[in-house]
């Protein structure tokens, strides 16, 4: 076989902040926001939006676990057999939960206490794999991890609007502090935002506004 | 009536504004039967019965209900505060209550219609007339007025409007109002303390303002947790002891026909249900298959349960459920709701039986609902399109089979 050796060209190396790696960044946090769009990581969407603080948390948290996942399989996308991927993946977002989850127990008890399992469960974040599937495993590891972070992020602003919807009318206060009776007005918490589903009817209010702004057509 | 259509018809040209005109069209569809003539394609044989008219049809069937209702908030006053008043009185008193709740929910309820509809340019339809008047007769009489208020909305808007409007929606918009309330402030729409109004008036010795169903469920906790014997008539003898306040016995078969307990404004009433179910059934407004599978699942499910009686709510003879809670009025004003019930004919067999075994089954087993209609007919709004599914497709198997083997091969 006459193999005919191309000349390797050297791609010229873009900067680390070029418009495509800024728009990983943004895109995910409207127009293909990971939850209102995609509609993945719901579950933990409704469970840990009661108060704002767990909710700041968790969004730190998944930002943190999708970001390195994705920069970590990013790295090793070409050493790993496909069929095997997701259980390497699996291994590799396991590390950075179990991580977080330490980190979470040594430095922030209270807030691990009510997040309890959730924490955990960022292993079966669909986001997470989504992201690793969609992204990582085919681009390298400084747009994976850019990429995660955006998916962070977005999953992240809509973690915080609905905990702040729901922690205001639910029981009436902003990170713990009575809002309502601080300028004097008695207020009766409404009980259905305490529930997952209140979180789920604010999501659902979320992205009739999303798609209200963005102009949204159902595909045929 | 001339001056009216004259005036009507100078002022209409002029108004520019888009909410007014919205309003304006409105209220003459409301005075007058709207010129609509049928056009020279299409249908062109019309029935006198619109949408505005089956709306007034299914209010008329309320009207019983809303009386009776407006009297028994009176009559459990004057029980409850051990007052001596005459019919007039306690109807009066009913009428104060029950006003400012149906102002409130028409108000807010046609208002969010108005608005919607002069933003998609359409005209109001007249789908929320019953909407806005069942939704004060599920209400207890004491509920503050900015919860009937911001529970209509919410129905309006998550329940209707998000779904494309009337006719669109899946589940029962009072319903959905009602079940808002249940979980958003249970302290006002849940427990003894809400369902009489007393006022500020002191309360004769021994007064509970628990309902029938919530003393059974008590009673039944409080023996099987205490492991204690039961008989068939434990549930009977409590509701006998827990109505000697009243000095009668309160909680009577009888009584709870009738209607003079406790309870929602317009659901206590048996009686009063059965009446605007027979002006339902001969009007043609409600199917008499989902009244009767209604009544049959519920009185067949706590027939079964009588068999297997476990604790004292399952031995609870079968007809007393009938006639305890908001079954009735459920299932005829609710569950008939012809936009969320089942569609197919034998489908609404099915959908009536299985929102009366929820309802026992919410009942009995779940001490945090002692009501289960509600949830039972939310459920099964859910369902209604799955049954749906399953009867036409049922429907499909069979002709195919009918078909002789050839043409069965072709047409698959």
């Amino acid at each position: 076989m006459a193999e005919v050796l191309e000349p390797k060209v050297k791609a010229p190396s873009e900067p680390a902040f070029s418009k495509k790696n800024i728009k990983l960044l943004t895109d995910p946090l409207d127009g293909n926001n990971p939850v209102t769009v995609q509609v993945l990581g719901i579950c933990s969407a409704l469970a840990v939006t009661v108060q704002l603080e767990p909710a700041l948390y968790m969004a730190a948290g998944v930002t943190f676990v999708t970001a390195f996942s994705n920069l970590f399989i990013s790295m090793l996308k070409d050493t790993i057999p496909s069929r095997i991927r997701i259980i390497v993946q699996l291994a590799i977002v396991s590390l950075w939960v179990i991580l977080l989850d330490q980190l979470f127990k040594a430095y922030a008890f209270e807030v691990s206490k009510k997040l309890s399992v959730f924490v955990g469960l960022i292993i079966t974040n669909c986001i997470v794999m989504g992201r690793l599937e969609a992204y990582a495993m085919a681009n390298k590891p400084w747009p994976s991890f850019l990429d995660g972070i955006g998916n962070g992020l977005g999953y992240g602003v809509i973690l915080v609007c609905v905990a702040f919807v729901r922690e205001l009318f639910g029981s009436g206060s902003l990170f713990g502090f009575k809002v309502f009776e601080a300028v004097g007005i008695t207020y009766q918490g409404n009980g259905l935002m305490m529930l997952p589903a209140g979180a789920c009817i604010v999501v659902g209010i979320l992205i009739w506004i999303q798609r209200a702004r963005n102009g949204y057509s159902e595909e045929a | 009536m001339q001056f009216l259509r004259n005036f009507l018809d100078t002022t209409k040209p002029k108004i520019k504004n888009k909410l007014v005109h919205t309003a304006f069209d409105a209220f003459e569809t409301f005075l007058f039967v709207p010129n609509h003539t049928a056009g020279a394609k299409g249908i062109q044989v019309r029935d006198a019965i619109d949408l505005k008219r089956m709306m007034m049809t299914v209010i008329i069937a309320m009207v019983p209900c809303l009386l009776f209702g407006m009297w028994n908030i009176g009559h459990q006053h004057a029980l409850a505060t051990g007052q001596n008043l005459d019919f007039l009185a306690k109807f009066w008193i009913g009428t104060i209550k029950i006003m400012p709740i149906i102002i409130v929910s028409y108000g807010v309820g046609l208002g969010i219609e108005f608005f919607v509809a002069s933003r998609k340019g359409h005209a109001v339809n007249e789908g929320f007339l019953v909407s806005g008047m069942l939704i004060p007769l599920v209400m207890p009489p004491d509920i503050p007025l900015w919860q009937v208020a911001l529970a209509t909305a919410f129905a309006v808007i998550i329940a209707k409007e998000v779904f494309g409007g009337t006719g669109m929606n899946v589940l029962n918009i009072a319903l959905t109002a009602r079940a808002f309330l249940y979980f958003a402030y249970p302290v006002n729409i849940a427990g003894s303390k809400v369902w009489t109004y007393t006022g500020d008036l002191k309360t004769v010795d021994g007064y509970s303002g628990a309902t029938a169903l919530s003393i059974v469920a008590d009673k039944s906790t409080a023996l099987s947790e205490s492991k204690a014997l039961f008989t068939n008539t434990t549930g009977v003898d409590a509701l006998t002891e827990a109505g000697k306040w009243s000095g009668s016995n309160l909680f009577s078969f009888e009584n709870m026909f009738m209607g003079n307990i406790p309870g929602s404004i317009g659901e206590t009433s048996t009686l009063m249900c059965l009446i605007g179910a027979a002006i339902l059934i001969v009007t043609g407004m409600g199917s008499w298959k989902i009244i009767v599978s209604g009544f049959a699942g519920t009185y067949l499910m706590a027939l079964l349960l009588n068999a297997t009686a476990a604790n004292a709510f399952m031995a609870l003879p079968a007809h007393y459920h009938l006639v305890m809670g908001g079954l009735a009025f459920g299932i005829v004003f609710m569950a008939t709701d012809p936009v969320s019930a089942a569609q197919t004919e034998s489908g609404k067999w099915v959908y009536g039986l299985l929102i009366g075994a929820f309802t026992v089954l919410i009942r009995v087993f779940n001490p945090a609902y002692p009501e289960g209609i509600m949830l039972a007919i939310l459920l099964m709004n859910v369902l209604a399109p799955l049954i749906d599914y399953f009867v036409i497709n049922a429907n499909k198997q069979r002709r195919l089979k009918r078909m002789p083997a050839q043409t069965a091969k072709v047409a698959a």
